[in-house]
Order: C-alpha cells, then structure tokens, then sequence
C-alpha cells in the first residue's frame, strides 16, 4: 500500500498552502488548550445532544459520535472541480433513473447488464412509465468522497436514497464557531448555515404543478425509534416544516392530507426518510405500519412529490456504480470529471479470477452492505478470515465486488498521544431542484480514529470533523 | 398544528400532573397512618388511597387487600399498573420525545432529567424516609415542569393544549377525592369535629395543597362543608373544580379565537362552568353532594372526549 498523502503536508512534508495558517496555529496552540477545548467540544454535544437526542437511555443504542476539533480543510480550487463533478455526477443519475423508469435506451445501448436492474430488490416496477414531478429523481444526493493524492477525487459510493449526516455538518460547524473563534478569524470559510434554507427552497420547487404557490412541504420520519431521528426533528425545525409520522397523514381522492387540529391540511412536497419499502402497506410491505395507505397512488396520479423519488436505489447499488463512468458519457456526452475506484465485478468470470488470486491486496464489499459491514480489508486480515472471505466469495459471486485498497489521504487530527495524521473521507450532499443544482459549500467528513484504519463509518469508530471550504 | 403534536402536548402535561397527585395521596396517607388509632379509626387509609388513585378495581384484582407495602409500591413504582407515578413519567417523557421540536429546551430538560433521575430510585425506597424524600422529588420534578412551560413556551395553540391537559387532569384529581371522601363532608354528620374528623379533614386538605389556603380564605377552624366549598366552588383555590374550569374554558376560547371557529368542546366546558358559577353549597348537599361530583367526573369525561375528537385525533 503507497504512503498516504496527507492534506496538510502532502507526501514530501511540506505544508500545504491551504493549510499554512492551521499549521501555524497548532504550532501555537498548548496541547493543554487544545485538550480543554476538546473537551469543551464534547460537553457541548451532549448538552445539544441531551436537548435534542435519547442519550442516556442505557438501552439504547444510540450515543455520540466522536467529534474532533481540528478541522478539515478544502482549498477553493479544489471544491470548484469536486463541485463541478458532484453536479455532473448528480444530473446523470438522474437522467439514468429516468431513463430506467421510461425509454430504457441505456438497457438497449448495452451500457449497463439488464438483470443488473430488474433482478435487483431495489428496482421498482411500480414506477415503469410513471412520471414524477419535473422528472427530478434524486433531490437529495449524498456522495462519498475520497482524495489519494493532490489532483484526484475518487467517488466511492452514491448515496440516492435517504442520505443522512448533514445535520453533523451543520452542527459541526456551530459548534467550532463556538470553540474556535480565532481560528475562524485567521481563514476566509465558506458558511455552511444556509443549507437549511437551499434545502426549503429545492423541496419548494419540486411540488407539483397542481399544488398552490406556498406549497406545503413536510419530512416524513419512521418515528423516534429511528437511529437517525434526532436528525430528522433537527432539520424540521431549522425547514420549519412540520415533522410527520405515516399516521399523520391520509390519502382521499388522491390527495395527501396531514391532520392538524384545524382540520385536514394538504400536503404537496414530502422529504421521508423512510424507505421505498415502508411508504405504502398498499403498495409495498404490507406489513408496514409507519407508511401511509393510499400514498402511491397519490404519488401516481401526481399530486404529491416524493423526495427523493420511489425507486431510486437502481442508481446508488454498488454494482451498478462500477458503470458510472459509462452512464456519464451516455447520458451526458462528456468525460467524467470525477474519477470512479476501479472495480472488479465479481459476476464476471475474468473479474472474478483476478479478484480470488489477489484477495490478500484487495477491498471487497458486498453489493447490497453498507455501513462498513460485509466487507474484506485484505491487506489488514488473517489468513483464515481471508479464506472465509474467499469461500463467501465463490459461493455467490454476484454478491460482491472488489477494489484496490486506496491510500486515503489523510488529516491532523486529535489523538490521546497529541496530533497525529488520520484517513478521512468526505460527503457532500448535493440538492437538485426545478431550477437549479444547490451544493452548500462543505459537507460530512468521517474520520477513522485508529490509527491506519480506513473504515470510517461511525458504527466502526469512525469520528467527524468540520470541513471548511476557503473562500477565494 | 399536527393533531399528533397537540395529543402528545396535552398528554405529556396530564401525566406530569398525574404524578404529582399520586405523590400526594401517598403523601397524605403516609401521614394519616402514622397516627394513633385513636386519631384515625379502623378505616383502611391504603384501600382509600387507591380508591381515590381511580385504580381500585384492577389493583385487588391483583392484591386481596391494600397494605401500606403494595399500595405504595402499586401508585408509585409498578409497571404493570399504567397509571404509577413510574408509568406516568415514562409517559411523558415518551409524548415528550414524540413532539421534542414543540417544547422548549427547558421543558424538555425538565422532562429528560426526571426520567433519568427515576432510574436512580431503582424498584423503589427501601426506607420510609426515602420514600418522603421520592414523594417530595415527584412533585418538585412536576413544578419544574409546570414552571419551564409556564415560563418559556410561546403563548400559542401548543401552548393552550398542554395548560387543557393540566386542568382536565387536575380537575378529575379534585373530583376524584371527593368522591372517595364525601361522606366526611356531609353537613348531616356534623359535630364538634372529634380528633378523627379533623385529621381526615386535614389529609383531604393536604392531598390538594389546600391546608394553608383554607384558613387564609374563612379563617375558621376546619369545617367539612367549608371544605367542599374551597374544592368545588371557589375559583381563587387552584386546585377547586370551579378554577379548573375557569381555565378549561378560557384556554379553550383561545384556541378556538385562534382557528377561528366555536366546537362542542367549548360549549360543553362553558355548561360545566356555568353550572359551577351558579351553584350555592347548601343547594349541592340538599339535591346530593355525591351525585353532583359523579356527574361532573362523567362531564369532565365527555368533555376529554370532545376535545380529542375536536383537535387530538
């Protein structure tokens, strides 16, 4: 595995010019300030967390996720090519779930394998010729990024579904305006802040043609049992919409209405994080009880927009992002601007050859896994868990994919020894609307606390950190 | 807003008043216990206590009687009983945690720490002095609460929901122990109020917070039919049916100014008010103090069910 290329002082040591005066000031700062400060840190999130969360529920398996003081940093020139290829990366997606749901020219040129799509649990045949609301699919995009040296960005994963993290980003920043003045003083940072409001304005701008000027957008949550809900009554409050349960709402003549003590209410635009699965019992499991009877056909016949859209999953599987580049250049016409990890499709047999034999230098994940379960870090494995892998491997071989163990790029970051260099990643979210594409200057940057760890997903204890944009 | 909110709102708010009111039935029981027989009587003061809980009948379906032990452990501490003061705070803090976005930091603290602070208490005192101590903590977490809304929560319809479940719940309270208690207060029985009486009469008293309001109001020495009097008719006593329904009816107007519309809540609160307004205590005891309390329990009932029909549901 190469040498990681570190953001603050590159390969050869030198501090990068993004960086001079962070590194000036953790030259400056007592390691006992910094410790205080830290601390401070995590007080203030459990105050904020205690206001707003269930921590201390001794059941629960919910608590706070490390956060650490030093912050990321993105010079200007490189947010304007990432944001350039989110953008271009976004509008592909969704011309491609519009085109599965529709003409399926991308099926008829070859570019992606057919059984890939219908075979997939993901894919919704409820949503074959159906058309949505201004034929955006994706509003809300998360999308993973990693860097490996000074020029490149990978993409590592696309999140199309329900991404979650950003209220980490907009409270991350909150909290070291708080703690750090003085350090905001010596850089120009791009504010993260207004999201909420790009977010009310995306969600705005989607409602259906039908529904009147001030459409009435609510989040549609699962309910407090959700991990992610102190999440979704975070950004109720700063949308200022009201925060929904299926049971709050009713479908009557197509319509959806949410129950207020005034009396039935229309709703046009739903943000749920809930998923595909759950929205409808009609219409899907219908076992579930936090979706609402009678929504998809209230969502069929128009009178709602759902965001993001039903169906969404057939673009953000790993196996299908293995075909990005191609999906770029279909629909798009142009060359990708941010780079795919190469990847080995474990159902093909070539692929799949290569993969076996070099297992020991390989990451392999399984298609449908997330959070960091389900995967084979080989270089960091034993032998036998290795040959179990490997069995797992053969037995279902669609199942998985593999990639190069990518040197992630790392940051300066606290540790109980003082500051060492740590594997991050990055997730952006970007908001696609009627009018225009909305990408709030920052994002959600996870951090792998072990040391040489690369799996930064917090279930695995993985941390964050603020991420600060340069302005200029 | 969302029905839901409002339902969660009110709830949350008759909960938090439902634990105060059991501490002070165990409260005052405690007390009347420790007497002499000679003060009290033979009376059960635990099987009363649970009577004036309202949880009669599903308790001695689990218990053949009411002992100091499983009364207390049954108000206070029980999981199976719905209504416990345990029970109540989980509820609240679960209706709490539903609407956390229509609280306010201060509410919500004071709701999430007296939850956490129950865990401490474990299954329950070990000693009586804990357990004075638990009773005394129950009703302090209740004024906190009632304080941080009182203080903090804008004047709107979220607001107006948690003040109706207030009053629904205290006046059901109120109701609820003269029902248990009326026959202490008939003015047939009246004699030189013996030791006996003039603790019951204390106890009633205490378990509202009254003992102090009642002399200040008729400087006199305790006298039943002045009692009842303070608890039903005089809306300067927080705690009487006739305050509570002051307050039922303005915060319902409230509401309604607010949505621009009249319901069946409000007229039917209004008729409960006007009754009490126009009520004399010598009239109640002759047409029958007993019937008039079980009428209002049923009304305050109706009156529950309207407006959850109305706004909750």
């Amino acid at each position: 595995m190469a040498v990681a290329f570190d953001e603050m002082t590159g390969i050869d040591g030198a501090v990068r010019p993004a960086y001079r005066e962070l590194a000036a000031w953790l030259g400056e700062i007592r390691p006992d300030v910094l410790d205080y400060r830290r601390r401070e840190a995590e007080l203030l999130f459990r105050r904020i967390g205690i206001t707003f969360a269930v921590y201390g529920e001794a059941d629960s398996q919910e608590r706070l996720i490390p956060f650490d003081v030093i912050p990321r940093i993105i010079a200007g020139e490189e947010w304007r090519l990432l944001q350039r290829g989110l953008e271009q990366r976004v509008k592909a997606i969704n011309a491609y779930i519009r085109d599965i749901y529709g003409k399926r020219e991308c099926l008829r040129a070859g570019i992606i394998p057919e059984d890939l799509v219908f075979q997939n649990p993901v894919f919704r045949p409820e949503m074959n010729g159906q058309k949505v609301p201004h034929n955006i699919y994706v509003h809300i995009a998360g999308i993973d990024v990693v860097r490996v040296d000074a020029e490149t960005f990978y993409v590592l994963e696309d999140n199309a579904r329900t991404p979650s993290g950003v209220s980490y980003m907009l409270e991350n920043r909150e909290i070291m305006l708080r703690l750090f003045p003085e350090l905001f003083a010596r850089h120009r940072v791009a504010p993260v802040d207004n999201y909420p409001d790009e977010l009310l304005a995306t969600l705005s701008s989607v409602a259906p043609d039908s529904s009147p000027t001030e459409p009435t957008v609510v989040l549609l949550t699962p309910g407090v049992y959700n991990s992610a809900y102190y999440e979704h009554s975070f950004l109720a409050d700063k949308l200022g919409v009201e925060l929904v349960e299926g049971r709050d709402l009713f479908v009557k003549g197509e319509v959806v209405y949410m129950r207020t003590t005034q009396g039935p209410k229309r709703v046009d635009v739903i943000y749920r994080r809930l998923d595909d699965d759950f929205l409808d019992p009609l219409a899907f499991r219908p076992d579930s009880a936090l979706g609402v009877p009678g929504l998809m056909s209230a969502y069929q016949a128009g009178n709602v927009t759902l965001a993001n859209a039903v169906g969404t999953g057939v673009a953000d599987d790993k196996a299908v992002y293995s075909y990005m580049p191609d999906i770029i250049k279909f629909f798009l016409g142009e060359e990708p601007l941010l780079r795919n990890v190469p990847t080995w499709r474990c159902r093909e047999e070539q692929h799949l050859a290569y993969v076996l034999d070099n297992i020991e230098n390989l990451v392999v994940k399984e298609v449908h896994g997330s959070g960091g379960y389900g995967m084979l870090i080989g270089p960091t494995s034993d032998k036998s868990t290795i040959a179990a892998f490997k069995a797992k491997v053969k037995s279902a071989p669609t199942n998985f994919i593999a990639q190069p163990t990518l040197a992630l790029s790392t940051c300066p970051t606290c540790v109980d020894s003082g500051v060492a260099p740590r594997h991050v990643d990055l997730r952006p979210f970007v908001l696609t609307g009627r009018d225009k594409i909305r990408i709030v200057p920052g994002g959600l940057t996870r951090v792998a606390l072990k040391q040489g760890s690369l799996v930064v997903n917090s279930s695995q204890g993985g941390g964050t950190k603020d991420t600060w944009i340069l302005d200029g | 807003m969302l029905s839901r909110t409002a339902d969660n709102l009110y709830w949350l708010a008759r909960y938090v008043e439902r634990a105060e009111y059991l501490a002070r039935i165990l409260e005052t029981t405690q007390r009347l216990t420790a007497l002499p027989l000679a003060y009290v009587g033979e009376s059960n003061e635990w099987e009363s206590a649970v009577q004036t809980a309202g949880c009669a009948s599903a308790f001695f379906a689990n218990f053949p009687e009411a002992t100091e032990e499983n009364v207390t452990d049954y108000l206070a501490f029980s999981t199976a009983n719905p209504s416990s003061i345990r029970s109540c705070f989980e509820a609240a803090r679960t209706n709490a945690r539903a609407v956390r976005t229509a609280l306010t930091i201060e509410m919500w603290d004071a709701i999430n720490s007296t939850w956490l602070e129950l865990k401490r208490y474990g299954n329950g005192p070990t000693s009586r002095e804990e357990l004075s101590r638990f009773l005394r903590w129950v009703q302090e977490c209740s004024l906190r609460f009632d304080g941080s809304a009182y203080r903090t929560m804008l004047r709107n319809d979220a607001y107006w929901f948690t003040r109706l479940g207030v009053y629904q719940e205290r006046a059901d309270n109120t109701a609820r122990i003269l029902d248990v208690k009326y026959h202490l207060l008939l003015p047939a029985q009246e004699h030189v109020g013996g030791p006996l009486d003039y603790f019951q009469w204390a106890a009633i008293l205490r378990s509202v917070s009254a003992l102090t309001a009642y002399h200040w109001v008729y400087r006199d020495s305790l006298k039943p039919w002045l009692i009842a009097d303070l608890l039903i008719l005089k809306e300067e006593m927080p705690r009487s049916l006739a305050s509570c329904y002051e307050n039922i009816v303005s915060n319902l107007d409230r509401i309604a100014g607010a949505y621009g519309r009249q319901g069946p809540a409000q007229r039917l609160a209004r008729g409960v008010r006007t009754r009490l307004q126009n009520s004399k205590m010598d009239e109640l005891f002759q047409s029958g103090l007993h019937e008039f309390i079980q009428e209002f329990i049923a009304d305050n009932n109706r009156i529950g069910t309207t407006i959850t029909q109305q706004y909750l549901a």
